[in-house]
Order: C-alpha cells, then sequence, then structure tokens
C-alpha cells in the first residue's frame, strides 16, 4: 500500500536520483590545467587584437560613428 | 507499511549522500587544476594605453525605460524595447527610427534582430515572443503580421535567434529555457535545471558547436547541449541573480554579470571561474556585458548609471564611462567591434566609440 509518506519519499527520490546523475554528468567533464585555458585565452586576444577597433582605436575615416566633421541636418 | 518507508528513506539517505561525495570529488577535482590564476599568466602581457570613448550617437524616442537591445548584422541597424511595451528599429548612423510596433504588454524586457535583418522577435510580461516581420511598405501595419512563437508561464526575460531565423532560444521567469520552431510555434526542446527565474542567454560562437550558457536568480549559470537538453557544466560562485551572460569570442570562455557588483569569467575547459571584476567602490549590480572583437576588453553596464571597461586579462579596470542619467540595462557590441552600444533607464540608447 502506498502511503503519503511513502508518494512523498518517492518525489524526494526522483529529485535526488536527477541530481545525482547530473552530479555525474559533470564529474565526469575532462578538465585542463587553468595555465594551460590562460595562455589560450591570451594567445586568442593576441591573435585578434589588432582586428579589434575598440581596442587598437581606428581612424575617424574609417569608423563610420565617428564623425570627420558636423552633420548638417537637411 | 513501515517497513516500505524504512526502505525508501534509506534510498533517500544514500542518494543524499551520493550526491554529496559527487559535490565533494568534483570541487576536488577543479581544484587539482588551479595552478595559477589568469591575472599571474596574464603578467607577461603588455598593459593597456589609455581609452577615450565617447557617445557618438544618442537615441532618443522612448517613452520609457530601456531594458534590451539588439544589433542587426548589417552592423548599422539596432532593435531596442522598452517599459512602456515600445519596440523600435533604429539606423544608428543616422539615429532615424526606421520601424515601431506597441507590444499589447508593458516590460518589454527581451528582443533579439534576426540573423538576416528581416524580422525581430521580442517579449516580456505577456510571457510569449513573439515575431514581427519587417517590411518597407508604408501602407503595411507591422502589428498585423506579428507571430507568436514561444509560450511559458512567466515572463520572457531573454532571447536570441539561434543562426537562422527558423529558431529561437528563450529564458523565463518560469525558471527554463526552450528552443522553439519559429514557422509552427513548436517547442523542439527545454532545459530545466535553474532553481529560479532565468534571466539572461548567449548562444555559442558557431563554430564551437551546438552550446548555449544561461544565468538565473539562483546565481547559477548553466552551460547547456541544445540537442540533448542535458546542462552538461554549471558554475555557482556569483553572490546574487545573474543578470548577464556572454561568451568569449573563441567560445572557450564565458563573462557574467551580477547583482553582487561584480562581473566574472568562467573558463569552459578549466571548468572554473578564472578571474572576477571587482572594485571596492563599484557596490551597484553590473546589469549587462560584452567583450570586445579581441577578447581583450569586457563592457559591463552598472545600476549606478556607469559602464565599466576591464582589461580582461590582467583583471583591472581600464576605463570608466559617464553619461547615462539613470540604470545602465542592455550593452552590445556591434557585428564588427567598431562601436557599442547601452541602453538605459534614462529612456535613451547611447553608442559609443
Amino acid at each position: 500500500m502506498v502511503t503519503e509518506q511513502g508518494r512523498k519519499n518517492n518525489r524526494h527520490s526522483s529529485q535526488a536520483r536527477k541530481l545525482v546523475e547530473q552530479l555525474r554528468i559533470e564529474a565526469g567533464v575532462e578538465r585542463i590545467k587553468v595555465s594551460k585555458a590562460s595562455s589560450e585565452l591570451m594567445s586568442y586576444c593576441e591573435q585578434h587584437a589588432r582586428n579589434d577597433p575598440l581596442l587598437v582605436g581606428v581612424p575617424a575615416s574609417e569608423n563610420p560613428f565617428k564623425d570627420k566633421k558636423p552633420c548638417i541636418i537637411l | 507499511m513501515a517497513a516500505e518507508g524504512l526502505h525508501e528513506s534509506e534510498t533517500l539517505a544514500s542518494l543524499k549522500s551520493e550526491a554529496e561525495s559527487l559535490k565533494s570529488r568534483l570541487e576536488e577535482e577543479r581544484a587539482k587544476l588551479h595552478d595559477v590564476e589568469l591575472h599571474q599568466v596574464a603578467e607577461r602581457v603588455e598593459a593597456l594605453g589609455q581609452f577615450v570613448m565617447k557617445t557618438r550617437r544618442t537615441l532618443k524616442g522612448h517613452g520609457n525605460k530601456v531594458l534590451c537591445m539588439d544589433w542587426c548584422k548589417d552592423k548599422r541597424r539596432i532593435v531596442s524595447s522598452s517599459q512602456d511595451g515600445k519596440v523600435i528599429v533604429w539606423d544608428s548612423f543616422t539615429t532615424n527610427k526606421e520601424h515601431a510596433v506597441t507590444m499589447p504588454c508593458t516590460w518589454v524586457m527581451a528582443c533579439a534582430y534576426a540573423p538576416s535583418g528581416c524580422a525581430i522577435a521580442c517579449g516580456g510580461l505577456d510571457n510569449k515572443c513573439s515575431v514581427y516581420p519587417l517590411t518597407f511598405d508604408k501602407n503595411e501595419n507591422m502589428a498585423a503580421k506579428k507571430k507568436s512563437v514561444a509560450m511559458h508561464t512567466n515572463y520572457l526575460s531573454a532571447c536570441s535567434f539561434t543562426n537562422s531565423d527558423m529558431q529561437i532560444l528563450t529564458a523565463s521567469g518560469d525558471g527554463t529555457c526552450a528552443l522553439w520552431d519559429v514557422e509552427s510555434g513548436q517547442l523542439l526542446q527545454s532545459f530545466h535545471g535553474h532553481g529560479a527565474d532565468v534571466l539572461c542567454l548567449d548562444l555559442a560562437p558557431s563554430e564551437t558547436g551546438n552550446t548555449f550558457v544561461s544565468g538565473g536568480c539562483d546565481k547559477k549559470a548553466m552551460v547547456w547541449d541544445m540537442r540533448s537538453g542535458q546542462c552538461i557544466q554549471s558554475f555557482e560562485t556569483h553572490e546574487s541573480d545573474i543578470n548577464s551572460v556572454r561568451y568569449y569570442p573563441s567560445g572557450d570562455a564565458f563573462a557574467s554579470g551580477s547583482d553582487d557588483a561584480t562581473c566574472r569569467l568562467y573558463d569552459l575547459r578549466a571548468d572554473r571561474e578564472v578571474a572576477i571584476y571587482s572594485k571596492e567602490s563599484i557596490i551597484f549590480g553590473a546589469s549587462s556585458v560584452d567583450f570586445s572583437l579581441s577578447g581583450r576588453l569586457l563592457f559591463a553596464g552598472y545600476n549606478d548609471y556607469t559602464i565599466n571597461v576591464w582589461d580582461v586579462l590582467k583583471g583591472s579596470r581600464v576605463s570608466i564611462l559617464f553619461g547615462h542619467e539613470n540604470r545602465v540595462s542592455t550593452l552590445r557590441v556591434s557585428p564588427d567591434g567598431t562601436a557599442f552600444c547601452s541602453g538605459s533607464w534614462d529612456h535613451t540608447l547611447r553608442v559609443w566609440a
């Protein structure tokens, strides 16, 4: 016979089971050292730095938002 | 009967203890690889010079708080949404309004531009995400062509088209994210796991594959597999709601902005937080974050009306931008990285370069 307590336990068990399954998946993730991950983030920055307009700045003539002369409203 | 009760509470107890031991194992494994800090490795990188960034355009026209904005792939058009229910499409070069539609609800918290540039999506307190095709026919009523795509059981907090106009990813106050087919409105996949409202999401850059990251009021950032609906990684180091998440351009990391007044960087392959961007003087929440094209700069909008620019590698602030007269609620760098746009509770949007 299934009791009210039994039903509650079932709900809690299924939640706990899902949590355990999720944690197993996360525990199984392959990881690398922070030193290696960091140097890869850095080398991506370095490789792309010169093409980053907000980082290196672009002359007004090449940036559509930087006006070369004041706008005249026609 | 008593025996059956005992058996089930034993199972519950053993599951709980397995969960605890898995959690400690996870912490141990992550700690083993924590051999150095990112900013230490970055000591050998040249420091950044002074930055001069100014407001180049101010977009005025919303009647109330701007809540969200997105760039069109043409690097020029912007869609924005507001508390007063209006969604506006702007030409950011000229500041002209090209389209405007009034939603049936207030607090339009999410809006997004379709990759083709031919449609926009938006939603908020109506619990839905709707798609509006953009037409240049002056006689056409934009609202008439509205298509309801997503249905949640609480407010829509974020939406994004995937790589095409055909699918939309949504995040909601109902604690879930969902993937929808735009044409049929069919739910393709749902993502359960957050313990409270989901406030933000970002799709991984297309080269990295079918994942996305979400952040919520449960202080967690979660990375999901779009096909299976499975959460593959989760991070819980923030001390308050996560308002914004954004992938690093390589797809190997993501940044978050939180009500705990910090922004953080999480590396997906090291599976841990690798940087915190904070200062004692910054005590208001960060509402929105985005990277410059190379990933070296992180722009973050705050509830104290400012925008802080962080050196992602060294962890230091390189600039602070003033201009908005109320909270900054949304911020995105343009697709070609020449500028970024911020939206604010002061009713305006600003384009900075």
